[in-house]
């Protein structure tokens, strides 16, 4: 029932001969495909690449980013959106964003960072549903976040009316730098911070 | 570190609105805005150094009210939502006004009228703490750059397409097939004068006209309305009744003098 569209990871056909490889030569495989890849690239879509284990190519990939820590240069390898990611660290933003002259991208209003977090953890969720917790409409934000790609649309509820159920996007996750949706702090978490019992 | 901040466009504290001086009836208000009702609210409960669990409801209901009085009065539309809260919140305060019943057993809990809103402020505080936890991860990540586009990611388009594109373009595809069939076919338009004129040779023709069957010989939504429209004219105007043989029956137009 749910319309979301199962990305699926391409797998590249190699002519290569069935040989053990080096685990140094697995490694700096893994290295470029990560930086290739256009997206967090999941160690299931580098294990079927390399055709290799895919316990192996775990334990390649950890060690490869645990040696771009160790290095502390201006790259990070990591996990980000269930995959792996190179990208730069935040240290050097300021010069990074020199170079590219970008400005920080239009953040997101209150009331769509809101939303968003009613999406997030209620999921799958119907516009009432997240009036209730608000107490305001928001469909302007959820317009917002659905152009942004940072939510989807998860079928409809079946109940009366049958209102469409939105959750959020693997977008949302790279957006946040969240591994998956489990990386999210408990929303159980926040009760102790915002009422404190005078 | 510091003044980089100050490049970003809003600051998660810094956006709420304030209500900076007060001289008597008249406040002054530093413009931002509110999330919502439920935002302003507990704005004014922290404003009055007030506990949740116990809300002096009266003062925050007078101050919710006035401040809604100011935003009317600066032309911002006022949300309907906010309204639904103030109802609540009046609703609240007179309840609280009641008397105890005498009648009503002693040991009887009696469940605090403020309960419901603050079980429900206390819910949105957690989504608000979490929009706020999303907010800083999301300036984090604005610092960190992934690696430029290169050649092969043009290639790979498809993966990026998400269920909202398809809609977008499916509607795309439906207003252009819209247009299409508004060109193709002309109708006949038929006029309030000729639809009375034609329903009235009907009914005095047979006698009677059944309005289910006459509705469902029409093809277009302009033609029912002003078959519609025709029928109630009728009905207005000549010795036409409108009749019902028993409940749930279809509705039948009878001219009068047929018996």
């Amino acid at each position: 029932m749910a319309e979301t569209i199962e990305i699926i990871e391409e797998t590249v056909e190699t002519v290569e001969e069935k040989q053990p490889r080096e685990v140094a030569d697995l490694s700096r495989a893994v290295e470029a495909l990560i930086f290739v890849a256009d997206e967090p690239i999941s160690t299931r879509a580098l294990a079927d690449v390399l055709e290799e284990e895919r316990d192996l190519i775990d334990s390649v990939v950890e060690e490869l980013a645990e040696s771009y820590e160790e290095r502390r240069g201006g790259l990070q390898i990591r996990q980000i959106a269930g995959g792996w990611q190179i990208s730069t660290r935040t240290e050097v933003h300021e010069d990074v964003r020199r170079l590219l002259k970008s400005r920080p991208s239009a953040k997101l209003s209150l009331a769509a960072l809101e939303t968003l977090a009613v999406i997030a953890y209620k999921q799958p969720v119907t516009v009432p549903e997240i009036l209730e917790i608000r107490g305001v409409q928001s469909a302007s934000a959820i317009k917002t976040l659905l152009e942004k790609r940072l939510i989807v649309t998860k079928g409809h509820k079946e109940t009366v009316g049958r209102p469409m159920q939105y959750g959020t996007s693997k977008e949302f996750l790279i957006h946040f730098g969240l591994k998956d949706l489990s990386d999210l702090p408990s929303i159980e978490d926040f009760e102790d911070l915002v009422s404190p019992l005078t | 570190m510091h003044a980089e901040q100050e490049q970003y466009s809003f600051d998660f504290h810094k956006e709420t609105a304030e209500i900076v001086a007060e001289s008597r009836d008249e406040l002054n208000l530093k413009l931002g805005e509110f999330a919502g009702p439920l935002d302003l609210l507990l704005y004014l409960i922290r404003q009055e150094q007030a506990n949740i669990f116990d809300i002096p409801i009266a003062r925050i209901t007078d101050e919710y009210l006035n401040y809604i009085r100011i935003m009317k009065r600066l032309d911002i539309a006022v949300a309907a939502d906010f309204l639904v809260i103030a109802a609540q919140l009046i609703e609240i305060k007179s309840r609280m006004l009641l008397p105890r019943d005498p009648l009503a057993a002693e040991d009887e809990e009696i469940e605090d009228p403020r309960k419901e809103l603050v079980d429900r402020l206390l819910e949105y505080e957690k989504f608000k703490a979490a929009a706020e936890m999303l907010y800083e991860r999301s300036t984090i990540e604005h610092a960190v750059f992934p690696r430029g586009v290169i050649d092969s990611d043009e290639h790979n388009a498809e993966v990026n397409a998400t269920v909202f594109d398809i809609l977008t373009v499916f509607q795309k595809i439906l207003a252009r097939h819209k247009d299409e069939v508004k060109m193709e076919i002309h109708r006949e338009e038929i006029s309030l004068a000729d639809m009375i004129r034609n329903l009235k040779t009907r009914i005095f023709a047979a006698g009677e006209l059944n309005i289910a069957e006459f509705f469902e010989s029409l093809e277009t939504k302009r033609e029912l309305v002003t078959a519609f429209v025709a029928v109630l004219e009728i009905v207005r105007t000549e010795s036409v009744k409108l009749l019902q043989r028993k409940t749930f029956a279809d509705i039948i137009l009878k001219a009068e003098n047929s018996g």
